[in-house]
């Protein structure tokens, strides 16, 4: 049986579709999931997808916390339970407090639409499992508010404790470190910036995406057994 | 008694604050050399139901701190005014009014 990815659906949210056929390529079974759901039985991961969730009023993802959903991830994240968010979902995982840091607007103010060619930096997470460190993916980054940021303490923590996932090879919006992506300290929670789902057919370009998200089948599939 | 709020959210010192930045340098290019540490911000207002203005106020800084500032990156200033009397209505304290109460978080 194939592993279950539910996609988290906001008011807002615009890349749930792709990512359904994104997992799809990558061998799992995608099920939408409406905001207003409290649960998340039968689900083997998360993603909260791209887009402007609550229409990004207030701070990007900082309505979409109070979603009835978050709850559910919350629990599901606390239980191990692998939860990705894509670009919008990095920005709604960390006003979650799930993850650590912010994304604010870019330094140069300039929308970014573009393939970005990222690092991969770490292979503890569920984003990143058995891809060679150093490995560089071509992803598309779509995003105005990508520019991640935290303290300096929790930098050297995230440095020294391998949940930097991946770093852009040419910084595109002054992110700190050229942070593409963090995992929590458990590696089961991830935001990244780029968009993996959109680079899963040569078509678009790019098929690096589904090295990323055939890692995260991978660890739902060891995490069922 | 109905206490008016003006929150006003801005960047931490130390962050970047591009926005800020842009407007200073078109300020500049007006000619309006002298003009400095441009910060740009949100400001938000709102009425809240309290019996006193520190009540008032002590609300207001807990709804920004758990929705209207992520304090990763941004802090707030909030000023409380207390009502001033309607001059159509009686009720009211006019020894009171206008009076202002200022905090940071």
């Amino acid at each position: 049986m194939s592993v279950v990815v539910g996609v988290v659906v906001f008011p807002g949210s615009n890349c749930e579709h792709d990512a359904a056929e994104a997992l799809e390529a990558a061998g799992a079974t995608p099920r939408l999931v409406w905001h207003t759901e409290t649960s998340l039985r039968g689900v083997d991961a998360v993603i909260l997808p791209g887009g402007f969730a609550h229409g990004d009023y207030l701070r990007p993802g900082a309505l979409a916390r109070f979603s009835p959903i978050m709850n559910a991830v919350g629990s599901f994240a606390a239980s191990g339970g692998p939860v990705v968010g894509i670009c919008n979902g990095f920005q709604v995982l960390t006003e979650a407090r799930l993850l650590p840091g912010a994304l604010q607007k870019n330094s140069g103010l300039t929308f970014v639409c573009r393939d970005a060619e990222i690092q991969i930096e770490s292979d503890r997470c569920v984003l990143s499992g058995g891809i060679a460190v150093g490995t560089r993916l071509r992803i598309p980054i779509n995003h105005f508010e990508g520019n991640y940021i935290c303290d300096e303490h929790t930098l050297a923590e995230l440095e020294s404790e391998g949940r930097i996932v991946a770093r852009y090879v040419v910084n595109p919006n002054g992110s700190v470190a050229s942070i593409a992506g963090i995992a929590n300290a458990s590696g089961n929670v991830v935001g990244l910036m780029p968009h993996p789902e959109r680079a899963v057919n040569p078509l678009t370009g790019s098929t690096d995406g589904l090295t990323m998200l055939r890692a995260l089948v991978r660890s739902c599939a060891a995490r069922v057994g | 008694m109905i206490f008016e709020v003006l929150v006003e959210v801005r960047l931490r010192r130390g962050i970047a604050d591009p926005q800020g930045a842009t407007i200073e340098k078109a300020l500049g290019m007006l000619g309006f050399a002298d003009v400095s540490n441009v910060r740009a911000g949100k400001s938000y207002r709102f009425g809240v139901q309290a019996a006193g203005a520190e009540e008032a106020r002590l609300a207001a800084e807990d709804l920004c701190r758990r929705l209207l500032t992520n304090p990763v990156i941004e802090e707030s200033v909030i000023t409380v005014e207390t009502p001033a009397p309607h001059p159509d209505r009686s009720a009211g304290d006019p020894t009171v009014a206008g009076a202002g109460l200022d905090s940071r978080s």
